[in-house]
């Protein structure tokens, strides 16, 4: 769709949109292409030389046990991420949806969580955690369980887990809620009046009619998952113990700058951004209605 | 109406207690922090923590406060204010100012900008963290606020929304507007804003708690402890070795942090929730 | 003192030509109607007059100036929207004020003429509230204040009256006319309505696709339309076009009546007849076969065909008839001076 009206001239309008385009190429191409174009090169450990290696470093990466775990590490963590969140976000979704009186006040109370910084939710999550002085680790001994995610990997990994998918409910519910809210409540109803219990109605009547909703939430976890979750990793586990938390960003991340083995981090990225257009191209049934409007 | 269907049952009561235990689960957390802010660091030691609050309330904010650990807490406060608003109205500024451009004017390269900055939809942050930190590096930006505000200001969402909101305005108040002699800048100003003005407060809203939010790009830039924001400086409080954290001014930081974004989106629910679903229609 | 005239103005969308050459001249002060079917190109005829447009070709004209680079602040010209086109954050007040402002008009000034303005139109009461807060009329009314205020020298309405329901309509018709006589402004008014354009126009241009089908009073229109489409298109009921064949005989085989002057053409010839220019004459041998009856009130619209034949005929006939105080077949007379000829294929009078 275009406008009709249009103002003439071209210098006023290229001087408008000058500033997001020198933006856009300085902070997003340039470093894309820098990343592409160093994911070539092994630099010295001096950095004053760098060595021309072709698919080298791709050709390391993907040798590189370390890399290839990684790659399943984030596998499970985001559809974990996902998994949880969206199932806790539904299912208080369906309850509010049922309630009448006081519906408001839940939703206030169940969206601040949103504002809470992924890398603050690890924080809180740590501290309930935490091996020596944690509330839920103290009682998870006095049931008999040694919680310590500081040397136990799979500790460690449900402990991120949760706290991602904590900090990413309330968006969730939000979103199911309102789906839900836009399901003709006569169709439930004429279910209901012909005898159709709740479980029978939801897989038959709601969950069908809520699934473009569950599908934009699948996608939009999963790069949050992806990326967002910076914070979590790196406030809590910093990928550790023995890198069963160490997800590919968090990997771009420590092998760049902790590491600072700036090749192979380059063509992490690289990697990176394959995934990242995959995961747009999943995306796009969204996006094309923002280009098409 | 959903209370239509079983509305006296077992349902709504059952619906109720689910809330109420799924809304304990989620604040669960904050509780716990809200406690271990107002004890002593010799509570908390000395596990299981009280499960009600204690009386050190001011003592222990006060020392978040003006002292903190590396810095004190309200410099790190002004520096994620400065930045949260910086990349907030930046976003929103450049984005008003690129989509006005391409909805109302035609001009060389149009089609190639907008794919331009199409294409950043697919581009985080996070994928480029090296290059994009060398780049801030190469123009001496490290440590300041527009290193830490400039890159993330593009965004393709925010021109996308604003495109979507000029398409709806009529074609007809343009051309009232050029019938009355007003000249493009004077008609974005005099009618486009103020007509845009409750999609801008609702973006506004989700890009403040966007920016405030902001981790990784300011662990990067900041290696100054001045220049902190506080939702990373938080990291830098834990000591690095085996020693015990100071939790009562590390958790009473945490609510710190989280108290501007959060009554953010208490109070302006509505421009909160119109943001949220505006960004990702 | 302002003339417009229009020099073979042509338009096209890429390779779609949507208006082919008009051409007219519009005298000072007059009020000009042009009247079409909806996608005919009145729109953006009015659109290239008021600078809106680009014009592809031919010249536009305001007192004699080619205007067609100038912008329409630059051209004096005021346009009132069929959606109004309000600023909708707007105060009436400032929404009737806002070109004043924009020209830099001294405070004092704006205020007296926005008050002014604002008596006329009988908006004084509302100069504080928002669009959204006015019914349909006041609306109209405060889109028309935006026009008058700037004092233009051409008025151009894109059917602004069409949001309106019908009550409405004829009481805004009303003032428009009254307005524009009042001031003085050369207008040029654009409507799909011919009932809206017979009463409103001093000078109606009949557009379809793109091309001038006539140029006259509504009077000329009316009397001599010159092609089926104007004869159809003016004129509520719609006049009615009976095919003749070979030695004037009409489809159900009658000969047109005699004192009917009839042109010397060959070819497919089409006679033209209004409703209410046919009488009964029970003895004539032109016979209609009545399937309707519709009582307007001062007169009845009797629908039905030529008896042996399927063309239809509308007749009006003076004061209230019903089915059954009619016979079921009568005799029809076509009022000879009021007879008109066409050619079938070109659709053009004879
Ligand atoms: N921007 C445009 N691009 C292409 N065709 C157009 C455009 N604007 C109008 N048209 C076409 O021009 C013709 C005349 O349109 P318009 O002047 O709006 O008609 P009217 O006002 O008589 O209903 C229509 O067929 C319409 O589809
Ligand atoms: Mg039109």
């Amino acid at each position: 769709m275009e406008k009709r009206v249009t103002f003439k001239g071209w210098l006023l309008p290229l001087l408008l949109i000058t500033p997001q385009v020198v933006v856009t190429a300085v902070f997003f191409f340039w470093p894309a292409g820098q990343a592409i174009y160093q994911s070539a090169f092994i630099p010295d450990p001096f950095g004053l030389k760098s060595q021309f290696v072709g698919w080298g470093n791709f050709q390391f990466i993907f040798t590189d046990p370390y890399y290839l775990a990684s790659f399943k590490t984030t596998a499970i963590f985001s559809l974990s991420v996902t998994i949880v969140s969206m199932g806790v976000a539904l299912w208080l979704a369906l309850m509010a949806d049922r309630i009448i009186k006081g519906a408001a006040t839940y939703r206030t109370l169940l969206i601040w969580p949103y504002a809470v910084a992924p890398a603050i939710a690890g924080v809180l999550w740590l501290f309930m955690f935490n091996p020596r002085i944690g509330v839920v680790s103290w009682y998870l001994d006095k049931i008999g369980y040694d919680w310590n995610h500081v040397l136990n990997s799979n500790e460690a990994m449900l402990l991120v887990v949760l706290a991602s998918a904590w900090s990413r409910i309330s968006y969730n519910f939000l979103f199911f809620l309102a789906g839900l809210q836009s399901i003709p409540k006569s169709l439930v109803e004429a279910a209901a009046m012909d005898g159709a219990g709740f479980w029978y109605r939801f897989r038959t009547i709601v969950f069908p009619l809520l699934s473009p909703t569950t599908f934009f939430l699948l996608v939009v976890n999963i790069v949050y998952a992806f990326f967002e979750t910076f914070g979590v990793i790196h406030t809590i586990t910093a990928g550790g113990p023995q890198q069963a938390t160490n997800i590919m960003v968090y990997k771009v991340y420590s092998d760049g700058f902790v590491g600072q083995d700036l090749g192979s981090s380059a063509a992490q990225s690289v990697v990176l951004l394959f995934v990242v257009g995959l995961l747009t191209i999943l995306q796009f049934r969204y996006i094309e209605k923002k280009v098409h409007y | 109406m959903a209370g239509m269907v079983e509305r006296n049952g077992a349902g709504t009561i059952i619906s109720h207690v689910g809330l109420i235990f799924g809304i304990a689960i989620v604040c669960f957390p904050i509780y716990l922090a809200i406690v271990a802010s107002t004890v002593e660091q010799k509570d908390i030691v000395s596990p299981p923590l009280p499960l009600l609050p204690g009386g050190h309330f001011i003592e222990n904010y006060k020392k978040a406060l003006l002292s903190g650990v590396n810095i004190p807490v309200w410099r790190m406060l002004v520096n994620s204010t400065i930045m949260a608003m910086g990349i907030a109205i930046g976003k929103i500024v450049i984005s008003l100012l690129s989509a006005f451009a391409i909805v109302y004017f035609r001009f060389p390269l149009r089609t190639f900008f907008f794919w331009m900055i199409f294409l950043t939809l697919m581009l985080p942050v996070e994928v480029r963290i090296v290059p994009t930190f060398e780049v801030i590096a190469n123009f001496g930006m490290l440590n300041s606020y527009t290193g830490l505000i400039l890159p993330l200001i593009a965004s393709a969402t925010a021109t996308f929304l604003f495109r979507q909101f000029f398409m709806t305005v009529p074609d007809e108040i343009a051309e009232a507007a050029r019938v009355d002699g007003a000249k493009p800048m004077r008609f974005f100003f005099d009618i486009l804003l103020p007509m845009s003005r409750t999609n801008i407060a609702a973006l506004f809203v989700i890009l403040f708690i966007y920016g405030w939010n902001q981790y990784l790009w300011p662990l990067l830039i900041t290696t100054d402890p001045e220049m902190n924001t506080i939702v990373m400086g938080i990291k830098q409080m834990f000591p690095s070795g085996d020693d015990l954290a100071d939790w009562p001014v590390i958790m009473a930081t945490a609510l710190l942090a989280m108290l501007p974004p959060v009554l953010v989106v208490v109070f302006m629910q509505n421009l909160f929730i119109k943001g949220l679903v505006d960004a990702e229609k | 003192m302002t003339t417009i005239s229009l020099k073979d103005v042509k338009k096209s969308y890429g390779n779609l030509r949507v208006i082919h050459g008009v051409s007219v001249d519009i005298h000072d002060s007059e009020f000009i109607v042009v009247v079409g079917p909806s996608g005919c190109g009145k729109s953006t005829l009015l659109r290239m007059i008021a600078g809106l447009e680009d014009i592809s070709e031919g010249e536009v004209c305001i007192d004699g100036k080619v205007v067609n680079h100038l912008e329409p602040m630059d051209r004096n010209i005021a346009m009132v929207f069929q959606n109004y086109a309000l600023y909708p954050h707007m105060s009436v007040f400032d929404n009737i004020a806002y070109s004043l402002k924009i020209a830099k008009t001294s405070k004092a000034e704006i205020k007296q003429r926005v008050q002014e303005t604002a008596e006329l139109l009988q908006l004084g009461d509302y100069l504080d509230r928002k669009p959204r807060q006015l019914s349909g009329g006041q609306r109209q009314r405060v889109a028309m204040g935006r026009a008058i205020v700037r004092r233009p020298s051409v008025f151009l309405f894109d059917e602004p009256l069409s949001n309106l329901d019908a009550k409405l309509r004829v009481q805004m018709r009303l003032e428009i006319k009254r307005l524009q006589r009042q001031l003085g402004i050369t207008s040029v008014f654009v409507t799909h309505d011919q009932v809206e354009a017979m009463t409103l126009g001093d000078k109606l241009m009949v557009l379809n696709d793109g091309r001038v089908e006539q140029f006259g009073t509504p009077v000329e229109l009316y009397q001599k339309p010159r092609s089926i489409f104007v004869a159809q298109f003016i004129g509520s009921p719609s006049m009615n076009i009976v095919p003749v064949s070979e030695g004037h005989r009409l489809p159900n085989g009658a000969v047109v009546d005699h004192a009917v002057p009839k042109p010397q053409h060959t070819g497919e010839l089409s006679l033209g007849i209004r409703p209410e220019h046919i009488d009964i004459e029970p003895a004539s041998d032109v016979r209609f076969l009545i399937e309707m009856a519709e009582q307007l009130g001062a007169n009845t619209l009797i629908h039905g065909v030529l008896e042996g034949s399927s063309a239809p005929l509308v007749v009006s006939l003076p004061g209230l008839h019903t089915l059954e105080s009619l016979d079921a077949s009568i005799g029809l007379r076509f009022q000879p001076e009021n007879c008109h000829w066409f050619d079938t294929a070109t659709g053009d009078r004879l």
